[in-house]
């Protein structure tokens, strides 16, 4: 059904006119222009369009519009503030946490979502968060190292 | 990295491209050298059907700006594998400007001379040593003008980060300041490179240049290019290969606002400014087809693989087979068996097509921009001029973004619909037009004399390729064939399309080789690292096999131990590489787990060793899928793995302990690296198994089921 939906996006309010059916990563994608979120797969499998709503790491290729509703949604592009990048976002870059680059969007956000309820993960929290994000070129090593990282440089909780 | 990626008409300033003489015109101000990016035999090698006219002086040139900067022009593209990087690193060393000084433009076909494409490893390998010797040059130009405009001899000139100082008066002038105002053309003469010694760029781990877009969201990828009007298209698929459109019906579709159906032959197409609701759309198009005549499944291909293969290419020979089975006190003979698998790059294939004044422009995720400028213009009937293939950053290639179908579908419809169109293929469709590795069956029969000496070695791959296909070890009869394979155009001899996968053919065959080569270790009871170094004589390999024994902490021992290590070596785009590994098979379930892998790598010098080592763990990382989970099943053309449900790729939680290690080898050229690590994963993974359960898995990918088959 069309209509008004509004939410807080990248913590501005935002107000879109729209099939309210019509899945978040689409909407994101075309109706907002923000591309840093991916497709992949389309039915959650991959993590490439992982979203965060409301502090919980979601798949916007399965969410539609209308449950976002009232929300607040962070996307890659929220996560710097005046061109500083988020910790996470620098430990990525330190650590040669990507590759082609396609994955890293939802990576970072997965890892974001992470260290919000466990700031100080262990190795082994990292990998049973991160386990359903795929990369195909293998910077797995690197991301986890990135989170590590991240997560010291942190210090008591995601900002 | 300075890459255009916006869809907009601003350009550079001024590369232009002179269709009467088919070769650059570069206009505007600054220094340009021109020069070829790979010798012209090599570019010549290539599949000549799609080699357009093209300058055979040059397919590459830098130019050096007003403001200082150092552009590469180049029809490499970047892909993750980080050329981007390594080669401004190149041009960065040679001029003596920092590594943030120099910009690749890459791939553009309007901007960037011909180039083949990027695959086999060739951009730093057979590109570097050119690339350098462009920077070199320059260099010397530059020197020249300095030394006229400073009243200072060249030799008392030394340069720093783009600028010229006189030793002795301390007057200095900037690359800008020279060529300010001037245009300077030069092709490439025999200015020599930088001693090794003297490198301070080359060698040193540099960051990436894409890293910032890429952590923050900005990278580009074909499927972010958006121009005012564009429609995304979405394409009826058939069920299988093989199966013919009998009808179709559109009605209900075209019930949806906004939809617009296109049928050229059999082309169906759905159309809708957003994609989501054009593929929803799609789904109410009902057709009937008429069934894939295949019976082939992934169980009897291997027999139809054999049967079906054309006739053996010798791939090389020395000795006498005869001769070898008479010297041969063991005969041994096996088959193995490698399955289709899938390049599922996370990005799937997408382009945006817009047709302009005549001239078509596409945004593509690409390897193979020129191949495919080419390719367009001969399906539109247009010269090739009248096409533009710009790559944006590519999400993930690995031999898969060669395909040239979905790109010039996008092409096809922006011409028929006179929109803008944009085209992002499904997961399922990525699995479904992938040029999937081939399968492949493997035949040895090989024989050891009464001292453990390979003596004979009689090998042939049907319907996998032949890249290394000849083994390497000192055998003095040996003779290896190679019936069909990845590149041949066999008809009727794979189910689907076939294509390059990271390093293409050669994990088949160090599958089979280094399967064999460690049963027959294991049947004489020698160490598997001894018995390949008794029958070495490569020093590179054996350095390369030494230093992963000496590293990994290698206890010799006639195998199987119950330990669960195994090793495995081989070469691939003139490089070495030898690995080991530990695995842990679950008792009752016969699951493995790889608990640690060790890579040694010989690649000659190495540009930018964070770089090599980030391609090492890839390879190592995503050759864990082949190895243990992945397999296209499939049945009378229809393929059964449709996304990553079925389909299995490496997780975070298969991680091992990952261990890389470079050869420091400043004697020998750089040579490729984004393949090598991968080639040996197969076998070191099954040789492990073997060492722990005590079984050999003959057949890839090596899963639970097929061990538990094997302890039957």
């Amino acid at each position: 059904m069309e209509r008004l939906v509004s939410f807080t996006l990248n913590g501005r309010p935002t107000s879109i006119n729209v099939d309210d059916e019509r899945m978040l990563l689409w909407v994101l994608r075309e109706d907002l222009g923000l591309t840093g979120t991916k497709f992949g797969c389309g039915q959650s499998y991959c993590g490439a369009c992982t979203v965060i709503v409301n502090n919980e790491a979601m798949r916007s290729c399965s969410v539609p519009i209308k449950e976002v509703a009232g929300k607040q949604v962070l996307t890659i592009e929220g996560l710097s503030h005046n061109g500083k990048l988020h910790p996470l976002q620098e430990a990525f870059l330190i650590h040669n946490g990507f590759q082609c680059g396609f994955c890293t969007p939802g990576m970072i956000l997965s890892a974001y979502s992470l260290l919000q309820k466990t700031p100080h993960p262990t190795p082994a929290q990292i990998v049973e968060h991160m386990d359903d994000n795929l990369c195909r070129c293998g910077a797995h090593v690197r991301i986890i190292a990135a989170i590590e990282d991240a997560a010291k440089n942190m210090s008591g909780g995601a900002q | 990295m300075s890459v255009r990626h916006e869809p907009s008409h601003e350009i550079l300033p001024t590369p232009g491209f002179d269709a009467s003489r088919r070769r650059f015109m570069v206009l505007g101000s600054g220094l340009f050298l021109f020069f070829m990016v790979e010798p012209l035999e090599v570019l010549r090698a290539q599949e000549s059907r799609h080699m357009p006219e093209y300058p055979t002086d040059f397919n590459a040139y830098l130019r050096i700006g007003e403001d200082g900067r150092v552009t590469g022009f180049t029809g490499k593209i970047e892909m993750g594998q980080g050329i981007s990087t390594s080669l401004a690193q190149l041009l960065a060393e040679e001029l003596d400007v920092s590594v943030e000084q120099v910009d690749m433009v890459m791939g553009d076909t309007d901007l960037c001379p011909w180039d083949m494409g990027t695959f086999g490893s060739l951009s730093v390998r057979a590109f570097g040593p050119v690339l350098r010797s462009a920077g070199a040059e320059a260099r010397m130009i530059l020197l020249q003008m300095a030394a006229e405009n400073l009243h200072a001899p060249i030799e008392r000139l030394q340069v720093h980060s783009g600028l010229i100082t006189d030793s002795a008066s301390k007057k200095n002038v900037s690359y800008a300041d020279l060529v300010k105002g001037k245009h300077i053309e030069r092709h490439l003469g025999k200015v020599p490179g930088k001693a090794f010694s003297a490198y301070s760029i080359i060698g040193k781990s540099t960051p990436r240049k894409d890293a910032f877009d890429k952590v923050t969201g900005k990278a580009k990828y074909a499927a972010d290019m958006t121009l005012p009007g564009m429609l995304h298209a979405c394409i009826l698929r058939p069920p299988a290969h093989g199966a013919t459109l009998k009808s179709v019906d559109t009605t209900a579709a075209e019930s949806i606002p906004g939809v617009r159906i296109i049928k050229e032959g059999s082309l169906v197409a759905v159309l809708h400014e957003h994609r989501d609701v054009a593929n929803q759309a799609l789904q109410l198009v009902k057709a009937q087809y008429e069934p894939s005549s295949s019976r082939l499944d992934d169980q009897n291909i291997f027999d139809h693989l054999v049967k079906a293969a054309p006739e053996p290419r010798v791939v090389g020979q020395t000795g006498n087979l005869a001769e070898g089975e008479k010297l041969s006190a063991t005969i041994f003979e096996q088959t193995y068996f490698d399955n289709y698998v899938a390049h599922a790059a996370m990005e799937t294939h997408s382009a945006l097509a817009h047709l302009e004044d005549g001239r078509m422009t596409v945004w593509a995720g690409t390897q193979l921009p020129f191949m495919l400028r080419d390719k367009i213009a001969h399906e539109l009937g247009v010269p090739a001029e009248k096409v533009r293939v710009i790559p944006p950053y590519v999400g993930g290639g690995f031999g898969g973004k060669g395909t040239e179908g979905p790109f010039v579908e996008a092409a096809q419809l922006a011409k028929l619909s006179g929109k803008p169109v944009h085209m992002i293929w499904s997961r399922e469709e990525e699995f479904f037009f992938d040029t999937f590795r081939p399968a492949a069956v493997i035949k040895i029969r090989a024989g050891v004399n009464a001292v453990g000496k390979l003596v004979l070695w009689d090998y042939i791959i049907y319907g996998g390729g032949d890249r290394e296909a000849r083994q390497f070890y000192a055998i003095p009869n040996e003779r290896t064939l190679a019936a069909g394979g990845w590149m041949t155009k066999d008809p009727g001899l794979h189910p689907f399309a076939v294509g390059a996968w990271r390093a293409p053919s050669n994990n088949s065959n160090s599958f089979g080789r280094e399967s064999l080569i460690d049963t027959i270790a294991a049947k004489l009871r020698i160490d598997p690292v001894e018995f390949r170094l008794q029958n070495l004589t490569n020093p590179r390999f054996r350095r390369v096999l030494e230093t992963a024994a000496e590293k990994f902490g290698w206890r010799p021992a006639a195998r199987p131990t119950g330990h669960g290590v195994g090793v495995a070596i081989g070469t691939d785009v003139d490089s070495f590489v030898a690995t080991m590994a530990e695995v842990e098979v679950d008792k009752s379930t016969s699951r493995v787990r790889v608990k640690r892998i060790l890579c040694v790598q010989d690649m000659g010098i190495v540009v930018n060793p964070e770089g090599a080592r980030q391609q090492m763990e890839g390879c190592m990382t995503m050759g864990l899928g082949y190895s243990l989970s992945e397999q296209i099943h499939f049945r009378n053309g229809e393929i059964l793995d449709r996304n990553f449900s079925t389909y299995e790729i490496p997780r975070f939680s298969w991680l091992p302990r990952i261990e890389t290690v470079l050869i420091d080898n400043p004697n020998d050229p750089p040579s490729g690296g984004g393949e090598p690590a991968i080639i040996t994963m197969g076998a070191v993974i099954a040789n492990a198994v073997f060492d722990a359960v005590g079984v050999r898995v003959h057949q890839l990918p090596v899963t639970a089921a097929r061990i538990k088959e094997a302890r039957k």
